[in-house]
């Protein structure tokens, strides 16, 4: 048999179902297996959804594109453990919709950017950058100490993340709205109840005002968590967490 | 009915089914803009019904019109027309908006501290005013002027050319808006939320539909290769976008979206978007829009029908697996990292198999490189795109990755692509088509077109050289340890260090900018119909078609 190129030059639909074909293996092959090979993500302790003041201040770094400019995924290189601390894990964003991952480190890596600096640092820094950092090429955000959460939909957003796979409870659910409050509340029966639902949640309130919770409370909220859930003191990367 | 008289039933039962779609999307438009509580919604629910009630009134006036049908032009290229303008328009304003964040990054004070003027804003709109609005609008004029001419027909679809127009312009204008109002899905190049990806969904498979339509009444034989190169574009980027934007809306009156995927699932599919957002818009359309121009400017057949063959098939292949080297040394696993480097590596062979056709159909017409600058554009477009088809296999590999990775390296590297290769090759095509389409005699200025063409040249330059050697500089500073084996500078030493590129950069992206304002008041001279001040200058190939002086038949 003579092979030849005509039937993709005369049938159109041959072409079409020729490409269609060859570009379909590719994806296949490399990204189908990640949703059922166990070894994908390593089983740990300690990663939980989001609690609803930080999933806010998550939503807020996505509205701003700071992943334009920060990563969140720290390389299994020596100088990056040195820099920013334990290579990041897959089971460390099994809950991020969408992952932060990242392109670009026109600034910092902030994969364990939480307890690295104090709230007022971050306040100052995010209302003036330089006023902190003088070489820094940040963009400054003061508008976000005024303006006043908008949670309304927190239980809906929660539902969604439900259902594309993050397990919130009912319970959570049902809460979301008084622990965006709570979190921002230190030494009151709710904020315990959310250190509860969410462990090693961190109350306070960030932005350190009185009054209404603001987007940079949250922003603060979100960047204060990044990279503690996993306790590196016990994981084990060659025992039995990597199954 | 007397109104359809002048048509067949089943076009006549089309308009009426779109004037009937056109009323419901205006009705849930209106419905969206009343119960939404999302102000950006709102604004984007009105814009959707405008857009709606436009198409009512150009369906119902084609439909109640009792006008006999215009004589019928050969080819359909008023839509052409229309995509051309919009190229260039979209082109100084992504040019200007890059070059904008450009100097935001030499000096931070320029972004006012104001959330529409940040650069974490500004720059989705940035890259998606030059890849979709740009490259968008010139591969969907360059893609229907091609079609009818290598098929000898006239564009299918009636009115649904116009609808895929004026479609894409809504998306582009819902997608840069809601960027700046903060609406995001943070997804890269993926970035418009899921009303805005359906629609760009229901737009690109009437694309489809016009170009198939096209291709399946041509009154040629064979499908010429720079419509199998089209066709990979247009169904391949159809399947990249339904994938990775898989998400669920918290609410359908809301822009907030949750994506269905997370972590290193998420991860993996957007690279295999991402990396084929360059692999098929930006390459396998711009390869289709260089398998025309070139050989038709050139006025030489393509070098070698084999290689075209062989570079297609393999290039489609081989590009869809390169996404992991987005992904080095992360939690990616090894294994998809390792195919990844493997496949871009060998992506290196076909993509230079497209180079040497590109460049070897212009042999035994080499003296043309001096004498027309359109050509040099086409050429030197692809001379860019051999160089960065090379820089990225070396890029993908995982030791280089470890340098390259994060730095602004990356970003010269996306930059003699976009710039050189995309940017080229389209000011080529455009140069080419304007007196074409408006019947001209020539451009407007050769003049302008060489000015063009060594500012833009120039402003590459700057623009990847500065970014090569701040990046590989930036790269080294963050590993570099002292003699105890601790870390030589703290992360803001390395943006410190960065200034002084930072602003050549941007003076590179500024002299780019200048290229196209000339480009611009050229093509709009052009237009206009302006006596051409050096028309006996430009060759023969410029004028259009109907007005070209016959070819000398070289003695043979």
């Amino acid at each position: 048999m003579k092979l030849s190129h005509a039937p993709f030059e005369k049938y159109s639909l041959v072409l079409l179902v020729g490409i269609l074909f060859v570009v379909s293996i590719g994806g296949l092959v490399e990204i189908a297996p990640l949703f059922w090979l166990k070894s994908t993500i390593e089983k740990v302790d300690g990663v939980r959804p989001y609690s609803p003041l930080e999933l806010k201040g998550r939503d807020v770094y996505i509205r701003e594109g700071c992943y334009a400019c920060h990563s969140q995924m720290i390389r299994t290189l020596k100088d990056e453990l040195e820099r920013y601390g334990h290579y990041s894990l897959a089971a460390e964003s099994m809950y991020d919709h969408p992952f932060q991952w990242g392109s670009k480190r026109t600034g910092p890596d902030l994969a364990r950017v939480g307890g690295k600096y104090s709230d007022e640092w971050h306040v100052a820094h995010m209302t003036a950058p330089r006023s902190i950092v003088p070489e820094s090429v940040m963009p400054g955000y003061p508008f976000l100490a005024k303006r006043k959460l908008d949670y309304d939909d927190i239980s809906e957003r929660l539902k969604t993340l439900r259902k594309v796979g993050v397990p919130y409870t009912d319970e959570q659910i049902e809460n979301a709205k008084l622990d965006i409050i709570a979190q921002t509340k230190p030494d009151t029966p709710e904020a315990a109840a959310v250190a509860a639902r969410y462990p090693k949640a961190v109350v306070r309130k960030f932005d350190a005002k009185q009054g209404d919770v603001t987007e940079l409370d949250a922003l603060i909220a979100y960047l204060q968590m990044l990279g503690t859930l996993v306790d590196f003191a016990k994981y084990d990367a060659s025992g039995p967490n990597l199954r | 009915m007397e109104v359809a008289s002048t048509k067949t039933g089943g076009a006549a039962f089309l308009d009426w089914g779109a004037l009937a779609l056109t009323l419901v999307g205006m009705a849930l438009g209106i419905f969206v803009a009343l119960f939404s509580h999302d102000a950006v919604m709102q604004f984007h629910a009105v814009l959707f019904a405008l857009f709606a009630l436009a198409g009512t009134i150009f369906l119902a006036g084609k439909a109640f019109s009792s006008a006999p049908s215009q004589p019928a032009d050969f080819y359909a290229d008023n839509v052409i027309k229309a995509g051309t303008i919009a190229t260039v328009f979209w082109g100084v304003a992504g040019f200007m908006l890059g070059d904008i964040i450009a100097w935001q990054l030499a000096f931070p004070a320029l972004n006012f501290d104001l959330p529409w003027t940040n650069f974490g804003r500004l720059r989705p709109v940035h890259t998606s005013a030059v890849v979709f609005a740009f490259g968008g609008n010139a591969l969907l004029a360059t893609s229907m002027y091609v079609v009818q001419r290598t098929c000898k027909a006239k564009l299918f679809g009636g009115w649904l050319p116009w609808f895929v127009f004026w479609g894409y312009q809504l998306f582009l204008l819902m997608a840069a808006s809601g960027y700046l109002m903060g609406v995001t899905q943070s997804k890269e190049y993926a970035e418009p939320e899921w009303y805005v990806d359906l629609w760009l969904t229901i737009v690109w498979v009437a694309y489809l539909l016009v170009f198939l339509g096209t291709i399946m009444k041509r009154r040629e034989p064979h499908i010429y290769v720079a419509n199998w190169f089209y066709l990979a574009f247009i169904v391949t980027i159809a399947m990249l976008h339904i994938v990775n934007n898989l998400a669920v809306p918290v609410s359908f009156l809301g822009t907030k979206s949750y994506s269905a995927f997370s972590g290193v699932q998420d991860a993996m599919t957007q690279w295999w978007y991402g990396h084929n957002a360059v692999g098929f818009f930006l390459t396998a359309g711009f390869l289709g829009m260089m398998y025309y121009f070139v050989p038709k400017r050139a006025e030489r057949p393509v070098y070698s029908y084999k290689l075209s063959i062989v570079h297609f098939w393999s290039l489609i292949f081989l590009y869809i697996w390169a996404g992991p080297h987005h992904l080095h040394y992360t939690a990616l696993p090894d294994w998809a990292q390792t195919l990844g480097m493997t496949f871009s590596i060998m992506l290196w062979m076909p993509s230079w198999g497209g180079m040497i056709n590109g460049l070897m159909t212009l042999s035994g017409a080499w003296d043309k490189l001096r004498t027309d600058p359109v050509i040099r554009f086409l050429v030197v477009s692809v001379a860019f795109y051999g160089m960065s088809t090379f820089e990225g296999p070396l890029m993908a590999i995982r030791s280089v990755n470890s340098l390259s990775h994060y730095t602004d390296w990356t970003v010269g590297h996306v930059h003699s692509g976009a710039l050189g290769w995309v940017g080229m090759v389209s000011f080529g095509a455009i140069y080419c088509l304007v007196p074409w389409l408006w019947k001209r005699q020539g451009l407007y200025s050769q003049r302008l077109v060489e000015w063009h063409f060594w500012v833009a040249t120039i402003g590459i330059l700057l623009y990847i050289t500065a970014m090569w050697v701040s990046g590989i500089m930036q790269g080294l500073m963050w590993r570099a340890t002292d003699a105890l084996g601790v870390l030589q500078y703290s992360f803001v030493e390395s943006v410190e260090a960065m200034h002084p590129y930072y602003v050549i950069r941007a003076i590179g992206g500024l002299l780019y900018l200048t290229g196209g304002l000339i480009m611009a008041y050229n093509v709009f001279r052009t237009i206009r119909g302006d006596e051409p001040v050096d028309v006996a200058d430009q060759p023969r190939i410029a004028a259009a078609p109907e007005i070209r002086h016959p070819q000398t038949v070289p003695a043979v």
